[in-house]
């Protein structure tokens, strides 16, 4: 079971939240071009060590957190408002 | 059962010891023998420098690619590197089940060229590998779930496959443990693809190997590969805890950890990596004689030839490459399992255990070349790799002896992401966690 440290509603279960995958993507401009986009929508650099991730709260506050988690150990390091 | 692997116990007993073919008189020989005839079934080989192809990773595909390369390509200058012993990986922490019912007609005939090749695995490798073709039953609870699965079945059909529609009360003759009125997701009907079943996996690890270390394959075990070597878009070998390598050409078969292995070539997959967890129950009479899968929920359920109900639902649902899984998906499986089955209530399970996947962006698996020549990749095995072991192996054999995709396996090409080719099984999107 993760423990989260929602920013606004404190410590708590993984099952108040829904995963909504890497954070350490940004949208290309719109004339970036195939290769861009492609490793914006595809391309992973799924680590096996802390990783950078969106969780939606969705049995809580309701707001996206950005949250850096250990990808062996499950260890949550740095949580932050999305905002 | 294999022999267990014995120390020589003659000092001029070559290294590459053939294990001999197995058979009931010889059976019967070694049992008024004492049991002292059996060798190794597969030599523990030590790396040598160079190697026509260097396949990473002994699981299933591994070991299955190294097989039909030296079987029907007649390629044996091949080293199988496994990090660990052959057998603890994926290849025996899935759950056993082997099927062809998929809706994409390109993943039927994949599926469906496998399940050909399992129902021949036991001749082609002369070994016991347990395969039982019992049949999976996908139930339905809405009819909605009703039309999707014919539209199903229809397309299994054109292509040949084998899908039959049962009613309720069949169900209910077939599995008379299934609750059909539950109060929350009553059982309307299943379909039964009757040659779907199980295969004992350890099995499956062992007769591969057997059968690529007597056609000449090295078998390197405990032979971890630490990078991987290029000279500018060409590979040129891997670096291990044992040594550099040389190869002409690198085949990854790590699915779990392909994108850790990728990386070392300096590549990017569209892949995410998540946990899949199984369990077994204490052993019981025969209950299940089928393989059960429930709608309403990611879960199914066989029984093994020990009695042990052997069953699993659905990934953990974040990035992880921790190879155990969380209790929310414990409680999420068993009570699926109770839901459809009420009578497991009072059942107690022994074990417990996650295997880490290659959860890939569209869902199917890849068997393709890479950006870098030489670089083969067969991962992204999602849910599905168990059941592809033969074809997966069969169609990457085939990708490095001629350089081209097998016509079964051309659709799961690395560059179908950027090309808009993409195969999803369950129309979900890119996100790894939901297929």
């Amino acid at each position: 079971m993760l423990r989260i440290p929602c920013p606004w509603c404190g410590v708590r279960d993984e099952v108040e939240f829904r995963y909504r995958g890497d954070a350490g993507k940004s949208r290309p401009a719109a004339a970036a071009g195939l290769a861009e986009f492609n490793a914006y929508v595809y391309a992973r650099d799924n680590p096996l060590g802390w990783h950078l991730e969106w969780w939606l709260h969705v049995g809580g506050c309701r707001r996206l957190i950005r949250l850096e988690r250990h990808t062996l150990s499950h260890e949550i390091r740095r949580v932050e408002s999305a905002d | 059962m294999p022999p267990r692997p014995r120390p020589s116990t003659s000092a001029n007993q070559p290294e590459r010891s053939s294990s001999g073919r197995y058979s009931l008189g010889r059976l019967l020989r070694e049992g008024l023998n004492g049991q002292r005839g059996w060798s190794r079934a597969w030599a523990k080989a030590a790396p040598r420098p160079r190697y026509r192809a260097v396949i990473v990773g002994g699981g299933g595909h591994g070991l299955a690619t190294a097989f039909y390369l030296a079987t029907r390509h007649g390629i044996s200058d091949v080293a199988v590197l496994e990090r660990g012993p052959i057998g603890l990986g994926n290849v025996g922490r899935n759950t056993t089940i082997i099927r062809s019912n998929y809706f994409q007609p390109a993943n039927v005939r994949f599926y469906e060229f496998s399940l050909k090749l399992w129902e021949s695995l036991e001749r082609t490798l002369n070994f016991n590998a347990m395969v039982s073709q019992r049949g999976t039953l996908n139930l339905f609870h809405s009819e909605a779930q009703r039309d999707l699965f014919t539209r199903r079945a229809n397309l299994m059909r054109l292509e040949g496959v084998d899908a039959e529609a049962l009613s309720r009360e069949q169900v209910k003759a077939l599995v008379p443990l299934v609750d059909l009125d539950n109060g929350r997701y009553p059982v309307l009907g299943g379909f039964l693809q009757p040659r779907g079943g199980t295969v004992r996996h350890d099995a499956v690890a062992w007769g591969f190997a057997r059968g690529a270390s007597e056609a000449g394959v090295d078998i390197v075990e405990h032979c971890a590969v630490t990078g991987i070597r290029r000279d500018g878009a060409r590979v040129t070998g891997v670096e291990t805890s044992r040594g550099f390598i040389a190869a002409d050409t690198v085949c990854l078969a790590v699915a779990g950890h392909s994108s850790e292995l990728a990386r070392m070539a300096g590549l990017t997959l569209p892949i995410e990596t998540h946990v899949l967890q199984a369990f077994v129950t204490e052993g019981l009479k025969p209950l299940v004689d089928v393989v059960l899968t429930y709608g309403a929920g990611h879960f199914y359920i066989s029984q093994s030839d020990k009695g042990g109900l052997v069953f699993g639902g659905a990934i953990d649902g974040y990035n992880t490459y921790g190879q155990r899984g969380t209790l929310p998906m414990v409680e999420e499986v068993t009570a699926a399992a109770v839901t459809l089955l009420p009578a497991l209530a009072r059942v107690r399970v022994l074990r417990q255990w996650g295997g880490v996947m290659d959860m890939s962006m569209d869902g199917s698996p890849i068997i393709s070349q890479t950006p870098l020549a030489g670089l083969i990749l067969n991962g992204g095995w999602c849910y599905g790799g168990f059941k592809a072991i033969p074809a997966g192996g069969f169609t990457t054999a085939h990708l490095i002896a001629h350089g081209q995709p097998h016509p079964l396996a051309a659709h799961l090409d690395l560059s179908r992401f950027a090309a808009g080719r993409t195969v999803d099984e369950r129309g979900v999107g890119p996100f790894p966690w939901l297929h």
